[in-house]
Formats: structure tokens, sequence, C-alpha cells
């Protein structure tokens, strides 16, 4: 069975007839062609698929795309300015060296952002209990860290 | 003067893309027509497969194709060949069981693969392959390498004697073996070197297609080394001519070597897409990543210490049992001999050393090598026996360490490797300062006022990178030279593309290359673009891993830059006129000595391209160089990390309170991405000591630890930060004088927390991982002995 699902994503509107058990990610890769946002296992447990869902970070890979319907999504795409300046967050995140290979990296990116929104001002220890979602294997956590810290002087 | 790019923390030039989720990885690629496959594999350890029927599934919607291993047996599709043959001390060569792409008569271990299900959608493919009936006639499995070797363990391979592949051994027994009779002390440890998956975020994918216009195959495959992947498939398993296959690894999410081998997903989808005629993706799901991906680790060990009164090693003997898995994988035999016993001599002057080591097959996962590979197992071998020896002979951990230290160079171990260059005692120095080791005993006392446990320890490292001479490797077994290419093409406008073998999968070499390649030319790195991950564009390559990238691959480029800056001189020479010995070239500009005659790169570019003039007898066009480079030795990258860790006793939990790194990796070019390699390395490592175990059911050879809710990766509150920095001995081989960083972090700090932790609870020793459960049970087990 397939089922219509539409939607605001980055700011557009996006709609696609898709099979009722698509995945809000698959919509995302698939349908859209928005390959930012990245799957990396299938248990909810790395945080790759991350994204905004009316302004709030979710895994992608944990919602049906029909439960997006009629709601506003944010993907890594969506975040810098229409001129390409990068948002705080992406800023922060290269002048400190917190990516390497880069997959995790958007993932990390948007759960930062929601992060800063609940916590302007966090400690080191809320940035690491807050990054529980995240999965990264490269940066051994520190450049994340540093990334958030100071995106967090910026955009305080 | 031209700007500085040597030893600045350049921004990298990478991260715009990946920041903006416009990077390329292998599963954001769709092609036209591309048609998507699903595995069915394995659920049993060890079975033989008395049918696979596909008739329900050829039925279902969407399906293109099904194949099964009596197709690739019909094909005469090879096996997947081992890149590195040992002989045995019996003198015969090992055990190289069949290992085929899709299961042909046995399955050998869970998620081995029995056949492909190919359809116009994932989800068509799915629903099919659950149609695919297998029968199998289960079978006793084994899945330690110990129970492996018994009489009467299930064969794993019906012809393979005991499971055993190989028993290998290094250096002189009978005087290793002498001194052990008469030594004032010998430390004697036994102790499991856990099983670790590597577990890079991105899965293994591939996307493979076939063109009959011109019979040329692509494999876009998420992967550490394409031109090897594509011989290996090529010449060894497929027959398929190499000037007809071209290999993509683009944007790689992490590898840490799991994807530097040929898998057999990456052979069925390229042989499938000519039966199909249509492009094939295939993504591993989470769950397919740990079970086939290939593990890490896996020893059981005995080793022992002999020393004199003063505590000088006298000997070191090392007995380890190594799981191989259910099958060799790419470079699985090399793991646990030539990277492992030969780095037994760490940073000391210990005289005798003797190794022996049996490869055994389980119904298991294949191991190979991860990040360290080798050198991490004989790293916590060394650096646990000798503190375990310091505490035993009531010897300051350091003072014994320094009393054993390599100081003369070049060193010659007594387990073939020559050091060029290092400084223990610089490295040591420093990390002692910065972990303010003198204020340790306050700090342990004002923990124990809290309630808690507090312990420090040490590792002082040293590993084997730049793998390798190529007649040293040969002379050990490798089947293939390890060298690196490099081109470097300057277009006439003095800008400059250069194609490397090297492969970056998180390194940053478009970067830190770049840096090599403008300080060399003096010319804006903005000039300079690096292009590697693709055989249709670069010339050859042996591709990344064991930290060879700057040191073999840089090595390369910058041979070939050598090569474009003399002939540069030589159009100089001719457009100055001017004698060839009397052009200098010093930042970008070709200088006639002695003058203020010049031509910038630039302009020497240019004339290249638009030789109206040039005395064609002795000049050619074009200013394109290529090199290749072999290095006459590895490097020795090396340092010391002291970790402090704080338990509480009430929950086992173990924190580290503090960590120093201080390496030496020689020159250094970009420290952002040099200080960013070892907190990763360091995460890896500690993630080891403290977290991460593959484990298989003993019993149904299940592995229990199959996603991330069950195994247990390091997350950002499991780890602190580090304070890292480094002392630098240049590397005297290779023109740049670097020696190599990636893997430093994951091969020095397990046993620095694991003598931390054993120096916190006061016991000899503690199995890894230190999981809170296991260190409370410790604690709560010596409080019922003590009361008893």
């Amino acid at each position: 069975m397939t089922v219509k699902v539409s939607m605001t994503v980055n700011g557009k509107p996006a709609a696609a007839e898709v099979e009722e058990r698509t995945l809000l990610v698959t919509f995302i890769r698939e349908s859209l062609r928005l390959t930012g946002t990245h799957v990396g296992c299938d248990t909810a447990q790395c945080g790759a698929c991350t994204v905004h869902v009316n302004g709030q970070a979710m895994k992608s890979c944990n919602m049906l795309a029909m439960q997006a319907e009629g709601k506003s999504i944010t993907t890594i795409e969506g975040i810098a300015a229409a001129d390409g300046t990068l948002h705080p967050m992406q800023e922060a995140f290269r002048q400190n060296h917190g990516l390497q290979c880069g997959f995790c990296t958007p993932g990390m990116v948007m759960s930062a952002i929601d992060m800063l929104n609940h916590y302007p001002d966090p400690d080191e220890a809320t940035i690491r209990a807050e990054l529980d979602g995240n999965l990264c294997r490269c940066t051994g956590y520190h450049n994340i860290v540093k990334s958030i810290q100071a995106a967090a002087k910026t955009m305080g | 003067m031209a700007t500085p790019y040597i030893g600045v923390p350049i921004q990298r030039r990478e991260d715009l893309r990946f920041l903006t989720g416009a990077g390329n990885y292998t599963d954001d690629l769709t092609l036209p027509h591309q048609t998507y496959a699903v595995f069915v594999r394995s659920p049993h350890a060890h079975a033989r497969i008395r049918s696979v029927r596909t008739e329900a599934a050829a039925r279902c919607a969407g399906v293109v194709g099904i194949f099964t291993g009596e197709d690739v047996a019909a094909a005469k599709i090879n096996g997947l060949p081992c890149g590195w043959l040992i002989h045995g001390t019996d003198g015969q060569p090992m055990k190289e069981p069949p290992h085929p792409i899709l299961a042909q008569g046995k399955v050998r271990h869970v998620g081995d693969p029995v056949a492909v299900v190919i359809a116009e959608t994932l989800a068509q493919a799915r629903d099919a392959a659950e149609r695919v009936a297998v029968d199998y006639d289960v079978l006793p499995a084994v899945v330690d390498s110990v129970q492996a070797l018994k009489t009467g363990a299930p064969l794993v391979h019906d012809d393979v004697a005991a499971n055993r592949c190989y028993t290998w051994s290094i250096g002189d027994k009978a005087a290793t073996d002498a001194v052990f009779t008469h030594a004032a002390h010998v430390t004697t440890l036994e102790f499991q070197n856990n099983r670790l998956i590597p577990n890079p975020i991105e899965p293994r994918a591939v996307n493979a297609s076939y063109s009959r216009a011109d019979d040329h195959y692509t494999l876009y495959v998420s992967n550490q080394n394409p031109h090897v992947e594509r011989l290996l498939m090529g010449a060894f398993v497929l027959g398929l001519p190499e000037h007809k296959v071209r290999v993509v690894a683009p944007d790689v999410g992490g590898g840490f070597g799991s994807k530097i081998y040929l898998y057999a997903e990456d052979v069925v989808l390229t042989w499938a897409s000519k039966k199909v005629n249509r492009p094939i993706k295939w993504t591993a799901e989470r769950s397919e990543s740990f079970l086939t991906d290939a593990h890490g680790r896996d020893h059981h060990t005995r080793a022992q210490l002999a020393l004199d009164r003063d505590g000088r090693f006298l000997a070191l003997r090392v007995d380890t049992k190594a799981n191989m898995g259910a099958y060799l994988s790419t470079f699985a035999s090399a793991v646990p001999t030539i990277l492992y016993a030969t780095l037994l001599a760490g940073q000391y002057a210990t005289p005798l050393i003797h190794c022996e080591v049996t490869a055994v097959f389980t119904n298991t996962a294949p191991v190979d090598a991860y990040r360290g590979a080798g050198r991490p197992e004989a790293t916590y071998v060394v650096e646990r026996i000798v503190e375990a020896a310091a505490r035993e002979m009531k010897i300051d951990p350091a003072a014994l360490r320094r009393r054993n230290f390599i100081r003369s160079f070049p060193y010659q171990t007594p387990v073939a490797l020559l050091y060029d260059t290092g400084d223990y005692d610089a490295t040591l120095d420093r990390a002692i300062e910065m972990a303010d080791v003198a204020g340790f005993p306050a700090r342990r006392a004002e923990a124990a006022r809290r309630g808690k446990l507090r312990g420090l320890g040490y590792s002082c490292y040293i590993e084997a990178c730049g793998i390798a001479p190529s007649s040293v490797a040969g002379s050990l077994g490798a089947r293939a030279g390890l060298f690196e290419a490099g081109e470097v093409r300057v277009h006439p406008t003095g800008k400059v593309t250069v194609f490397t073998g090297s492969h970056a999968h998180g390194q940053g070499h478009e970067t830190t290359f770049a840096q090599v390649v403008a300080d060399r030319l003096g010319i804006p790195m903005d000039d300079v673009e690096i292009v590697h991950g693709d055989t249709s564009k670069v010339l050859f390559g042996m591709g990344t891993y064991g930290s060879r990238s700057l040191a073999v691959g840089g090595t390369a480029i910058v041979k070939a830059l050598d090569k474009v800056i003399a002939k540069g001189r030589k159009i100089a020479a001719h457009l100055l006129e001017a004698a060839e010995a009397d052009i200098e070239f010093t930042d970008g500009q070709f200088r006639v000595a002695g003058t203020d005659r010049s031509k910038a790169f630039a302009e020497i570019a240019l004339t290249a391209y638009v030789p109206h003039n040039f005395p064609h007898d002795k000049l050619e066009p074009g200013l394109n160089e290529n090199a290749f480079y072999d290095p006459s030795n590895f490097t020795f990258p090396a340092g010391t990390y002291i970790c402090e860790v704080e338990v509480d006793p009430d929950t086992g939990i173990v924190r580290v309170e503090r960590f120093v790194a201080v390496d030496d990796f020689g020159n250094i070019i970009n420290p952002m991405i040099v200080e960013g390699q070892v907190h990763g390395g360091l995460v890896q490592g500690l993630g080891q000591a403290m977290n991460e175990c593959g484990i298989y059911d003993s019993g149904s050879g299940q592995l229990t630890t199959g996603t991330f809710l069950d195994y247990c990766m390091p997350r950002a509150d499991d780890m602190p930060s580090f304070q890292v920095d480094t002392r630098s001995t240049p590397c005297t081989h290779n023109p740049l004088g670097v020696k190599g960083c990636g893997e430093a972090g994951a091969i020095g700090s397990p046993p620095a927390l694991m003598n931390a932790l054993t120096d916190a609870l006061g016991v000899a020793d503690f199995a890894m991982p230190a999981t809170p459960q296991r260190v409370w049970a410790t604690l709560q087990a010596a409080q019922r002995k003590q009361a008893a």
C-alpha cells in the first residue's frame, strides 16, 4: 500500500507517494535525495539520522514518514544561511576540528543545535551527557565537545 | 618569504562538504536503473547446507535475480584470497581453506552469506529474501581459540586438523628459555586481548554496475584501498582484466582497518551486475556489519618476563593463541605474527625475546587488522607485564622503564625490527610533568576520603608504521609490495592536481597533502588539489592502513614534486639562458644563483605547455611527473601515556580522571589533525579497555553483542577530555621526517588504563573490558574473601 505524505522540508513543501512502511529517513534520502542525513544503525542508537521535526531533534530512522505529515523538517542541508554562510554550529565544528570522516557529523550538528536550545550555556559534563544519543567513532568526542562549547559562546 | 604551511593547524578543506550534507558516500549514490541486493545469511554458527530453495522467492514482486553458492561454483569463481603467506615453525605453509563468496556445502559463522536476492526496490529484495528456504543440518560450533585446539573440538574446515592454521615463532627459543632457569625474578601474566568489532559509523556499502558498451565494470565501494580491491577481485577471484574494472572509493565514513579487505559482497555484486545487466546497490545494515565486518584482536596470551635483581630485563617469552575466525581475511595471517611479535621489544633493550603464535580457525567472523593491528596486542603484553614486574619488585614503574630504555640508535631488536630513532626519556619526562605524577598520592588520599579508589598507570608504547619496506614484507610472507604511488600534474596556469594512492576516510589528506605540496612548490595551497580513491584517475595505490599515508604516500608525492622541480630547473635554465646547475628553486621562484633573474613557478608551468622555442632534443613539453616510493624501513612512533582513574566501589564505575598522551610522531605537518587522530585512537583504545567486547555464545556460536544496544561503543559521557603533547625525533629515512599518527592512541591506551585500574583495585590483573559489573563483582569477591 502506498500513501501520499506531505510536509515542509528546509522551508519548502515536499510531497511523495511512498509505501506506508517508509521511514522518515528513507523519505528524506530516497524521495527527496537529501543525502546529508545518514543511516548508521538499525536500532536508533547512533544518531547519524538526526533531523529537526518542528524544531526538535529527532532520529529520523525512528519514525515513519507518515508520522511527519504536515510537520516542518529541517535537515543538515537546511541550516546554513541562504548565502551559504554556515550556521554557527557548523562553523564551530569546522574551527575546532569537530569532525573527521564526516559521517556522524550531520546528526551531531543537528543534536548539538537542539542541545543549545535546551542548555544555552552547557558545561562539559552536560554536553557529554546530552550527546548520549550520538555515536562518533573518529574524533573521540574531545573536539566535538570543544565545538559545542565554542558554538555556545557565539550563539549565546 | 612564502606562506608557511608545515606545522600549521590549517582548517580542513574537506569539512565544508561534510558539514553541509554535501559529502558523497557510497550509499548516497543512485545510478539509473539501479537495483538492490539483500543477502540471505546463515543463522547458524556451523551447519551443513542440505538445500537452498529459491523458487518461492523468485516469484516475489520485483525480483530481478537470485544467486546461490551453486551458481558461484558453476561460474568457477574463486574464493577470497589472503594476501600474506605465513610459513609455520614446521616449515609448512599456513592452511588456507577456501573462502567462497557464497557458502558452498557448509556455513561457518553466523552471517556467512548463502544467497543474494536482487530486486527493483530494497523492500522487495527484503521481502523476497525472507522466502529463500535454506535447509541446514546444524553442527556443533567452537568460538574460542583455546577450545578449538582441543582434541575432539568441532572442525571448522573438515581438512584442517585441530583447526590450526599455523604455529609460527620468532626469536631464539633455547637462549630465551635458558635465562628463565636462573633469573632473579620472573613475572608471569596470562590474559585475553578482547575481541573488538570496528564499527565505523558508515556501514560497508557497494554499488556495482556493468556496461555492455565497452565491457567495463564500475564498483563504488566503501573501502580504504581501491586499487588493491581491484587487483584482488579482478586477478584472483573473478578473473576480470584489470583495465576493464574501475573501483571508486568515494567519501568513506571511517574504516579503522575494517574496510581494507575484499569482501564477498563486493565480488558478488560485481559479478551479478553483468548477470542482471543492471547496477546493484547493497548497504550493510548495522547488524550485518557486526556479523560480517572483519573483527579485531582476540588473543589468548601467556607471557613471562625475566629480570635481574636490579630490574634489568633479561628475556621475554610469549605464547599466543590468535583467533582467525572462520576464514582467512585479506591480511589476517600477518596481524598476530609480523605486526605483533616483532613489536615485543617495546621501548626496551630486552636482549632475548621468543614468541610463538598459533593461529586458529573458529566459527566466528574473520579477524583481521583493526586500528593498530597486532601492535596494540604487543603493547598490551609488554606494558602490562612491565608494570606488574615493577609492582612485584617494588620498583617505581617509571624508574623500571627508564632502567631498560633503548638509548642508542639505530637499535636492532631481537625480533627483526631496526629502530631508526627515538627519545623515550623525552616523552616520559613530559608526560610525568603534564600528569602531575608528583601530586598523585595527595589525590589518591583525597579520593579515599570520599570512599573512592584512585589509581595511576603508565604505558610506554612503540609501534612500527609506514608499512612497509617491500623487501622486508616479502621476506616475511607478503604476497604484494607495500610501496605507494603519487602523481603531480602541473596545469599550464601553475595550478596543481596531485593524485595519491593513499585513501582518506577521515584523516584529512586533502588538507595535509596539499600543505606538503604548497610548501614544496612555494605556491598558495588554494592552487593545489588532492585526488584519491578512484582507480581511473590515480595511477596506482596500495591504500591507507598501518599509519602509512604521510610517511609512504606523502613521500611518493614528494618524490614526484622533486621531479617536477628538476624539470622546472631545466626549463628555467633554458628561459634564463643559464646553466641548469646555477638554477636555485626557493619560495616558488626559479632563480639564477647570485642574481635577481628569476621565473615564478607559474611562468615555468605555462612555458612547459607553450614550448614555442624548446630545444626538443633536450626538453620535452609538459610538466607532469609520477613517482613510486618504497620505504627502506618502517617508522617507529613512540610515546608515553599516563592514565589516572577513579573507581566507585559501590557501583563499579571507572572514571578516567586524567589522561595524558605525549607522542613522538617525528615532524608534524598539521598539528590540529594529528591531535584529532590521537583523540580518536585513545577512545578506541579506552573503549577496548572499559567498554567493548565482541562475545560469541560458546554453545550456540551466536554473536550476543550484535547491535549497538549490546556492544558497548564508547559514548561522549564515558570518556574524558585529553591532555596531549608531542616530542619529536624526526624519522631518518623519509624526506618529510614523519612517522605516522593514526593508530598510536589505540595502541598505547589500553595498558595505561588497565595499569591504572589494577593500581586502584590493588589486584595483579584484571581482564578487559573493565565494565562496572565486572569491577563491582571483583570488589565484592575481594570483600567476601577478606571477611572469610
